[in-house]
């Protein structure tokens, strides 16, 4: 499709013999065209960035971001030096990691089943429930997580009793928060998350297979030697985005899980930044927190995408 | 295909036994919440509650629905969430489709500056707290603005629009629509945007289930409950616990109040009937949208 579009734009160019600026001025709506969006994300995420230095500063609204005074690094300071500054590095890293380890290679896993069946009711109707799940609200899926998990009433707590088992208190238990949190999302989002890798596997020639098969291949073989090394960059590409969003664990269903019992496990970076920031209104504070967290982000995605561009020839960039 | 006519062998069929097993467990697995969902906000909830409503709805009843529907709260978060969602989605789509259709243009100079551009905010961002004060010093707290004006654009949804564009739109079809000396606006309306409906519904799909979903913008810029859209009067009643039969209020005649004394049963049953409501609009059209939604992460996956 690229070659394509390059061979009919050189056409047109020589045929007409533009030079930079006719190009420009052939164009100029296309610039109108994009003008609304470059609007937006000037100013609503350049904007932004632009306010992060208030980080460095002590920010007192009525003076505005210029005019507040420079004190350096003494929010990172003091943040690096709290307290809670290694409970909520660790809180965030721990969840993001395991939410990583289980909720990434079950999507892989469930891909490659459904890659084994033809195309029948049974594929149409197990895709389309377990899709379902990924458009519940993240308050819905919340509630539905306190409903299930009531000490009392909840489904998940009868069940384990009905087997004979004492059912442990997952939301106010901290030792219990990361599970649920993980298995959660691994409900929600692991029929919605096969999408992109059958897209993958849809695209296996069937020539390899037939290969296989003379050869005398077994399907599980042929999973694992063809489907699967097939999809490596689509895993890696996935992968980096994952990584690189390490300390972004989405903090909306964290802060509508968290309660005062279970906050010494649910307190991550994120819903930190929140009540500090927001609630407590210390915007220099919290702003310095919000950047120690997206530059560490960054760092990541940048080394991952370097590791996996020296080791895969696969990366973003 | 060459690949059916040689019979399976017996660890074929014994894999392919596993497989199906697997699947199995796995669509029973999410799809029993869902059941268990709807059959309990059918049922009476004093069976719910002690464990004994398993699968269909035991003691049939609609009440839960009918205090859901009862609750002024509930209606007004519905209309907020329509009004949101319908201008929210409006706004993504006029800025997204021009935006996409340039970045697709192969004769665009300066495409690589603006895709760059737009890229870099998908990896690094202000944070929360300089976004907020960017709204607040805009004026937007406690308006409309704040939940659809910040979200105005998704580079993610630029993408599988510019993906769409350049792989579905002949290039010979702007050759023509010039050499009948039309322009890039006229061809963008006349020719590209009939051509599109796929896309389109694609990105009305995506921007407006998130709009119908989002929660945290109106939990830091709304303060006035009366513009509280669906979501947040849902945080209220399914996570802060806040809905009891008092806030229920005049709502609950006295007829049930006596049929039904047990205030916790009544919440829960609200809980279950309340979360069915406000997703059942996705629920209903989901079924005959899927396609366009699996299409749109498809498009999205071809890197481009």
């Amino acid at each position: 499709m690229k070659e394509h579009g390059k061979a009919t734009a050189i056409k047109r160019r020589s045929l007409r013999g533009d030079s930079l600026t006719g190009r420009i001025i052939k164009n100029w709506e296309l610039y109108l065209f994009i003008a609304p969006a470059f609007l937006y994300f000037l100013i609503f995420h350049y904007g932004p960035m632009y306010g992060i230095q208030i980080a460095f500063k002590n920010f007192i609204p009525t003076k505005g971001i210029m005019g507040s005074e420079w004190v350096g690094f003494q929010h990172f300071e003091r943040f690096f030096n709290s307290y809670y500054f290694w409970d909520l590095l660790w809180n965030t890293l721990s969840l993001s990691f395991y939410e990583l380890a289980i909720g990434f290679p079950l999507p892989i896993l469930l891909a490659l089943a459904f890659n084994e069946v033809r195309n029948g009711f049974f594929k149409k109707t197990v895709q389309t429930i377990t899709y379902a799940p990924h458009f519940i609200s993240v308050v819905v899926m919340s509630g539905m997580i306190i409903t299930f998990l009531s000490p009392s009433t909840g489904m998940i707590v009868k069940m384990i009793e009905f087997v004979g088992i004492d059912a442990p208190a997952f939301l106010t238990d901290p030792r219990w928060f990361k599970t649920v949190y993980v298995l959660s999302g691994v409900w929600q989002s692991t029929g919605w998350g096969t999408i992109i890798y059958l897209a993958a596997l849809s695209g296996v020639d069937p020539q390899l297979h037939e290969a296989a098969i003379v050869d005398g291949a077994s399907r599980f073989k042929r999973v694992l030697h063809i489907n699967l090394p097939m999809i490596i960059p689509t895993i890696t590409i996935l992968l980096i985005l994952n990584v690189g969003n390490i300390l972004g664990v989405g903090y909306e269903k964290v802060l509508l899980l968290q309660n005062p019992l279970n906050m010494d496990s649910a307190d991550v970076i994120s819903t930190f930044v929140y009540r500090s920031g927001l609630v407590s209104a210390q915007y220099s504070f919290s702003t310095a927190v919000g950047l120690f967290n997206s530059v560490v982000n960054a760092l990541m995605l940048i080394t991952v995408n370097r590791i996996a561009k020296r080791t895969s020839d696969t990366s973003l960039w | 295909m060459a690949v059916k006519a040689i019979k399976e062998s017996k660890t074929d069929k014994l894999f392919l036994t596993a497989n199906y097993i697997y699947l199995m467990v796995a669509f029973i697995v999410v799809l029993y919440p869902i059941v268990y969902i709807i059959s309990a906000s059918l049922s009476d909830p004093s069976y719910v509650s002690s464990g004994k409503m398993w699968l269909f709805p035991k003691g049939f009843t609609l009440n839960g629905y009918k205090l859901v529907f009862e609750n002024p709260k509930i209606w007004t978060g519905y209309g907020n969430t329509i009004i949101y969602t319908f201008l929210g989605t409006m706004l993504n789509l006029v800025i997204t489709l021009p935006a996409a259709y340039a970045l697709s243009r192969s004769d665009f100079v300066g495409r690589k500056f603006f895709m760059g551009m737009f890229l870099v905010t998908m990896f690094f961002n202000g944070g929360l707290i300089p976004t907020y004060l960017l709204v607040k010093n805009l004026g937007l707290i406690n308006s409309m603005g704040a939940l659809i004006l910040p979200v105005a654009a998704s580079v993610y949804n630029i993408i599988v629009a510019r993906t769409f564009f350049q792989s579905s739109i002949p290039k010979e079809l702007q050759e023509a629509a010039y050499i009948d000396g039309c322009t890039n606006i006229k061809l963008f309306i006349r020719i590209v945007i009939p051509l599109s409906s796929a896309i389109i519904a694609v990105m009305a799909l995506f921007y407006g289930v998130s709009h119908w979903n989002s929660y945290f913008p109106s939990l830091i810029y709304l303060n006035d409950e009366a513009k509280y859209p669906l979501q947040m009067v849902l945080r209220q009643i399914l996570v802060l616990q806040e809905m009891t039969a008092e806030t229920t209020g005049s709502a609950v005649s006295g007829d049930i109040a006596i049929a039904m004394n047990n205030k916790a049963e009544i919440a829960s049953l609200v809980k279950y009937a309340v979360i069915i409501v406000s997703t059942l609009p996705i629920i209903a059209v989901y079924p005959f949208l899927q396609r366009y939604f699996v299409q749109g992460v498809m498009i999205g996956s071809v890197k481009g």
